[in-house]
């Protein structure tokens, strides 16, 4: 269930909008949802986070759950000022270009191998 | 050693942040992950009851030698049923809030799961009182 950012980023075919130099954070498992207290109360530290929430407040669930890095789906934008929070946060936010049942199972299939 | 945090209620931009000094500070002190984790997921909910509810609010974190105590007061509209406030999936937060992914109804019981004791007062119209205690 582990894997490098930076291969998670290339199979994933996914960009990296902050903490591009944080790429070689390992990973471990991953919690799909929009909801921020489900994630504060069900996601393990480590994990990748997929999620179509784009606010600011992605940044503090991530930091304080130590979570590896966010999965933003969809193409969706992220503001600047979202993206300079995490910058100083040290929090990897990853963009994918596809819907959130379509990352979550590529996602899958990737971790799993 | 006692630390005190104001909370703006309706501020989504700043929220969290009263959470994560915490938990900086905190990190000093040699706590362990577990709990520093534990302390976090409990101060981050309380502060975002406060910034989606209330008007303002006051956190005070107390680092004693046996535990770490907190409390949250808040002028706002209070909890009209504490017994209905603390159930999985209760939430009483507006469709905007809810948007942004708040209001799923799990801030309390996340601070139940993540504290050792946990009191919850209200009188309705003037606020709420939170104080929860995490045992190091």
């Amino acid at each position: 269930m582990k894997i490098s950012l930076n291969n998670l980023k290339e199979k994933l075919n996914c960009t990296c909008l902050s903490g591009e130099n944080r790429l070689d954070r390992i990973a471990d498992g991953a919690y799909v949802s929009d909801l921020l207290s489900d994630v504060m109360g069900k996601a393990q530290p480590g994990m990748l986070w997929v999620t179509s929430q784009v606010h600011k407040n992605i940044v503090a669930v991530a930091s304080l759950k130590e979570l590896s890095a966010i999965i933003v789906v969809n193409e969706r934008k992220v503001d600047r000022e979202v993206l300079e929070q995490a910058e100083s946060e040290e929090i990897v936010i990853l963009a994918s270009g596809k819907p959130t049942f379509e990352t979550a199972g590529e996602l899958y299939r990737i971790i799993r191998q | 050693m006692t630390i005190e945090y104001h909370i703006k209620g309706g501020d989504f931009s700043a929220a969290g942040s009263a959470s994560s000094e915490v938990k900086k500070t905190l990190k000093q002190f040699n706590i362990s992950p577990f709990l520093l984790r534990r302390v976090a997921i409990a101060l981050y909910e309380a502060e975002m009851n406060v910034v989606a509810h209330a008007c303002k609010g006051l956190m005070s974190v107390d680092i004693r030698p046996s535990c770490i105590c907190v409390v949250v007061e808040d002028e706002g509209p209070g909890i009209e049923d504490i017994e209905k406030a603390m159930e999985e999936g209760f939430s009483t937060a507006t469709d905007e809030v809810r948007q942004m992914g708040f209001g799923a109804g799990m801030g309390l019981p996340n601070i139940r799961k993540n504290s050792d004791g946990m009191k919850l007062t209200s009188t309705p119209g003037t606020g709420t009182r939170l104080e929860f205690t995490v045992n190091i």
